[in-house]
């Protein structure tokens, strides 16, 4: 157990004890140290089997849509990214921030399994970071790994170290700021020709299942019911039939986000298919960027997001696809 | 004003075009009480203002076997609901940025303004993009196979 995890139980423990909240939302462990699921826990006995490791890169943000529809106080932690994706549920009265206690907790990047495996290790029984290292040990031994290798790709591009709310925070080692260009992805398909794009999400969007795993784990699809739950849509849950249909639903899926999608990477980190489903999501906050100003979605808890606002000096839709026209 | 339905043998493009009922479906109108001819193979749905157009009538469109997808609303500043066209203008512009970046032509899309007494403009654009659209031939990338082979889904 490290040091940080020890300080999170504790405090939960001491929450649930004290009464101060009814519910705890973290994660739980695993069958394995690398698949620890997010859970809610009701008791301070609960708690042994809380886990918080460098796999645990699940946004816990969404579970508070649900677990808030019943009474009581919640404690849920958040790492620096998923404090975004709380502030934007806040602002979208999809969760009741009285009812909500948020502790931030230390992130130094998370690791994605998948990677680590395709270096060739087997029966991976833990993993450990510590200055751009990762200590990896394995029932056939140890090995150590260049981070920047084994890191989830959502945390390649990481959003910086910054709570954008918190009531508290759990940090015992400073967490190093990381600057990426997460434009890069976007940047590199928006130069390439239309036929070599279309090629390129025609293989890529062709692997989907439509197991909806993106539209699940995504903190901004939080509608009641959603468009493609409706049978007479056409492309409700199923695997899609031809092109089309997976191209509407990945075109819709990111229309709905856009401009309220805080770039979690969520989607990406859950697709079985290894879809890179940010890049869709981020070819909108580019967009949306260089049109109508800079704007992260879920920096506060108020304010309108880009889509349901408006200035009468917008750019025109035939300039706009041009790519040529930037916020003034 | 030579309209491309006339001409024999070729790819006749099918076009949707989405008028808000407050000006351009007017424009239209005028145009034909004013003898302007558009092609024949525009389509028109009338809705009541551009910004009730959903991007899912867009895809939904091209999935039915439309070449071309053209959205006319009121000038901006002059919309019957005061600020309907300025979030279509908003959402337009994403979306068919958007659909470009997936890597289907940007010209098969495409938001104009035509108000009620703009009758030679109404035909003017629509010819245009008849034009644009017969160049760039049939959709292919934004289909669903079923429907073109069934005639109907």
């Amino acid at each position: 157990m490290n040091k940080t995890e020890e300080q999170i139980v504790k405090r939960a423990a001491e929450l649930l004890d004290n009464k101060e909240v009814d519910k705890v939302i973290g994660w739980k462990k695993g069958e394995f140290c690398f698949d620890p699921s997010p859970a809610a826990f009701t008791s301070s006995d609960e708690l042994k089997d809380f886990v918080y490791n460098d796999f645990c890169g699940a946004n816990l943000s969404k579970y508070l849509v649900n677990e808030c529809k019943s009474g009581g106080k919640i404690a849920v932690f958040l790492k620096p990214c998923d404090t975004y994706s709380f502030n934007e549920l806040v602002k979208e009265h999809r969760v009741n921030k009285e009812k909500v206690k948020v502790i931030g907790v230390e992130c130094h990047g998370k690791l994605d399994i998948e990677k680590i495996k395709s270096k060739g290790i087997a029966a991976v029984t833990g993993a450990e970071e510590s200055g751009g290292k990762v200590a990896v040990t394995s029932l056939y031994g140890n090995a150590e790994l260049d981070k920047n290798e084994v890191l989830l790709d959502k945390c390649l591009t990481c959003k910086g170290k910054k709570f954008a709310v918190a009531d508290e925070i759990i940090v015992l080692n400073e967490m190093e700021e990381t600057k990426n260009d997460r434009f890069s992805g976007v940047e590199a398909l928006e130069k390439m020709s239309e036929e070599e794009r279309f090629a390129f999400w025609k293989a890529e969007l062709s692997k989907c299942i439509r197991c909806n795993a993106c539209r699940n784990v995504c903190p901004a699809c939080t509608c009641n019911k959603c468009v493609f739950d409706n049978n007479a849509s056409g492309v409700a849950t199923k695997a899609p039939a031809d092109t089309f249909e997976e191209q509407m639903f990945h075109i819709i899926r990111a229309f709905h986000v856009a401009g309220r999608c805080t770039d979690c990477g969520e989607c990406s980190r859950v697709c079985p298919q290894h879809i890179p489903l940010h890049l869709l999501n981020r070819k909108f906050i580019k967009d949306i960027n260089r049109l109508y100003g800079e704007f992260q979605a879920g920096e506060t808890d108020e304010g309108k997001n880009p889509l349901i606002e408006y200035r009468e000096s917008d750019a025109e839709p035939s300039s706009a696809v041009n790519g040529e026209v930037r916020h003034a | 004003m030579q309209s491309v339905t006339e001409t024999k043998n070729e790819f006749v493009p099918t076009i949707v075009a989405f008028c808000c009922n407050w000006c351009s479906y007017a424009g239209a109108d005028l145009a034909g009480s004013s003898r302007l001819s558009y092609p024949a193979n525009v389509k028109i749905i009338r809705v009541p203002c551009s910004c009730r157009v959903n991007p899912m009538f867009v895809l939904k469109a091209f999935q039915q076997g439309a070449d071309g997808v053209i959205l006319c609303g009121c000038h901006p500043g002059d919309c019957h609901y005061v600020t309907g066209n300025y979030y279509t203008r908003r959402r337009m512009s994403l979306l068919f940025g958007f659909l470009n970046y997936l890597g289907i032509e940007k010209d098969r899309t495409r938001v104009e303004w035509v108000s009620a007494a703009e009758g030679a403009k109404f035909s003017a654009v629509m010819n245009d993009f008849a034009k644009r659209i017969n160049e760039l031939g049939e959709n292919k990338r934004l289909k669903d196979l079923r429907v073109k082979e069934n005639g109907h889904e």
